[in-house]
């Protein structure tokens, strides 16, 4: 009987395993394909069958993205225009998630819809209007010009996810610091914020990714070469004549580097929930 | 250490709803002041107007004599615990506990020997590096509860401190935070659901109901002297039998259904109010401890019942019965699923635990006749000049 229960648990665990392995071999394969082309010689990505294992392994392609082409700049822009849109993004994300998930006001559902209808709206329906008014304002080819658009286009998102954690606190927390003498300034910033930690960390991991991989937008409003952002940039790699594989392989590990550096590190904040043990649960 | 006051004290709502009417309490200083009464009829929004999380719509409240309407939470020098702890689950025990302190700037020497005096009352001393996330739930309770002593505060609040505790803790807690509380001698609101807690816990006790004050008096005064058929059918467990019973000529009889039970001359001496009453609707009490278990060819007042359920106890027996009176049910003072199941008729006596009786028996009950209540059907005040 014990042995028999045993066997329905493994067959349940071996299914879920299974298709999670599949999973990973799905999302992993390119990344692994991608990873080690960016190591192969120029001849040897067109061997067929294709290598396996990069042989001669050379860093050619990473010394042509950063020398031959432009890749530190891209980077460099990449990094300053999505860290500043984040950090707004967060900034007025939390105040606005405060607002509308614990003060009094009325028209917030309206508020809410709203905000979910902008952040469902396809970007192109609005490339051509931003262009004329960035270019008005001389912002084409400048870093706040991008800013200014991913933080609008980031933040209904990032509003909601901070929304929900705000409402997920309880009513209590704000009520006792009141009454241990703290001001509201201090409750938010004491009390509140490290509650609603978990939802600041996800809406920054996802502001963080779209900022850093958008196209479209960057690649209409900062053409000029020294505003370029990193898939602007390595789209724009090689010639019409010339599609440097290697050199596209090699700046896209390098793009793909920050992304798994937050993820890992914020991975335990975003997972578990920090309000545990606040009240009983 | 201050007396608090509550002078007509209204709380109405935006939307109108009026939660807490002409409210006259005063609490004295050092006293253990229970509210209790079922969920909704205001106790809660009562404890909150003197918290100052909620503002008072009209009325005076007075903390330490001094009006303190518009004063904040702060600056009305009370502590609160309230019934989800509400404990920051970022900061470790000692931080939690020591918060309040922290805001005012006290010194951190001076700070941490108050946490750890508090964390000693309260056995928490090995866990004051831990966060409330590893605590079980009778720890974190003793946190809310540290969180509010240290502060040595005028008055403590507590709003249902003890309901999320299971059964066992909560007996232990119930008579640890009373310990407290004589301990450190502070003016003290509770607000409870349980009349239980109310009746062991207060030095007096307020019944609260749709937002009126019912009566306010020592557990004891409210259990033999209730003012009310409310009253009277929410302190006491198992609750209180009231029938329907019309008075007999000169008061000398009660009926009850088809039977007939003699008052004796001294029930009459005691409530001379009660002659008035001579063919008239009563609703009677009868505490589930004074109906005993007799023999049928008895004298005196007695009451027959058919037997339906008998609970053993060890001590006691609980019977449940039923007469063929009609049994009063005062609205509120039931559960709602309490009130669904009761039969018509259906009353409860605690009887000697030896007693031989089963379900479906026909059983005699000498009732105490003296300790009876009497009501007016109509008000549901009690009858007793």
């Amino acid at each position: 009987m014990r042995n028999r229960k045993r066997t329905g648990w493994h067959r349940i665990i071996n299914g879920v395993n299974i298709s999670a392995f599949f999973v990973v071999l799905f999302v992993g394969l390119p990344l692994y394909w991608l990873i080690a082309s960016s190591f192969k010689t120029p001849q040897a990505l067109g061997d067929s069958p294709p290598q396996y294992f990069p042989n001669p392994v050379t860093t050619a392609n990473y010394h042509d993205a950063f020398v031959t082409y432009d890749f530190g700049v891209y980077f460099r822009n990449s990094l300053i225009v999505t860290l500043v849109a984040t950090a707004l993004v967060l900034i007025v994300g939390t105040m606005a998630g405060y607002a509308l998930g614990r003060l009094p006001m009325r028209g917030k559902f309206t508020l809410m819809v709203t905000l979910l209808i902008i952040s469902v709206f396809p970007a192109i329906a609005v490339v051509a209007p931003l262009y004329l008014l960035l270019r008005n304002l001389g912002w084409l080819n400048s870093y706040q010009g991008l800013i200014l658009v991913y933080t609008a286009f980031n933040l209904p998102f990032a509003i909601w996810i901070l929304r929900n954690y705000m409402l997920g606190i309880p009513k209590e927390m704000e009520e006792t610091g009141r009454i241990d003498g703290a001001g509201p300034l201090r409750t938010i910033w004491t009390i509140i914020l490290p509650m609603a930690l978990p939802g600041v960390f996800t809406a920054g991991i996802f502001c963080f990714t779209a900022c850093w991989t958008e196209f479209l937008f960057a690649l209409t409003f900062n053409s000029e070469n020294s505003y370029r952002t990193i898939p602007v940039g390595i789209a724009e790699f090689g010639t019409v004549f010339l599609v440097p594989y290697g050199t596209i392989f090699a700046a896209s590990v390098v793009a793909v580097v920050p992304i798994g550096i937050l993820v890992f590190i914020f991975r335990k904040f975003v997972i578990s929930g920090l309000t545990s043990g606040a009240v009983k649960g | 250490m201050a007396t608090v006051s509550m002078e007509n004290v209204n709380k109405v709502y935006e939307n109108g709803f009026h939660a807490v009417k002409d409210m006259n309490l005063n609490i004295g200083d050092g006293e253990f002041m229970v509210l209790v009464g079922p969920s909704g009829c205001g106790k809660t929004t009562a404890l909150r107007m003197v918290a100052g999380l909620e503002d008072i719509t009209s009325g005076i409240l007075r903390i330490g004599g001094k009006e303190a309407n518009n004063e904040t939470p702060k600056e009305r020098d009370i502590a609160m615990v309230f019934q989800n702890y509400a404990l920051y689950p970022h900061m470790t025990v000692a931080e939690n506990i020591g918060f309040a302190l922290k805001l005012r700037h006290m010194p951190k020497d001076q700070l941490n020997a108050k946490v750890n005096e508090a964390a000693e009352i309260l056995g928490l001393t090995d866990w004051l590096d831990r966060k409330p996330g590893q605590l079980s739930g009778g720890q974190r309770q003793r946190v809310a509860m540290g969180r509010a002593i240290v502060r040595e505060p005028s008055v403590f609040l507590m709003d249902e401190p003890l309901s999320n505790l299971d059964a066992k803790l909560r007996v232990q807690m119930r008579a640890e935070v009373h310990r407290i509380q004589r301990r450190m001698g502070v003016s003290t609101i509770y607000v409870t659901h349980d009349q239980v807690e109310a009746m062991t816990m207060g030095d007096r006790v307020t019944v609260m109901r749709d937002g009126t004050l019912q009566q306010v008096d020592t557990p004891q005064n409210l259990y033999d002297n209730p003012d009310n058929v409310f009253v009277a059918a929410f302190i006491g467990s198992p609750a209180q039998n009231l029938y329907d019973a019309v008075v007999g000529e000169g008061a000398r009889s009660i009926r009850l259904g088809s039977q007939t039970v003699e008052l004796p001359d001294t029930v009459v001496l005691k409530r001379p109010a009660l002659r008035a009453y001579a063919g008239k609707d009563v609703v009677v009490g009868m505490r589930p401890e004074h109906l005993h278990a007799a023999s049928p060819e008895i004298t005196g007042p007695k009451l027959v019942g058919n037997v339906e359920l008998v609970e053993a106890l060890g001590s006691e027996l609980v019977v449940h019965f039923t007469i063929d009176a009609h049994r009063v049910i005062a609205e509120g003072a039931l559960d709602k699923d309490e009130a669904a199941v009761m039969q018509s008729g259906e009353g409860v006596a605690r009887v000697e635990a030896k007693t031989p009786v089963k379900p479906g028996d026909k059983m005699t009950f000498s009732v105490d006749i003296e300790d009876m209540q009497f009501f007016d059907t109509q008000t549901g005040l009690a009858i007793r000049g």
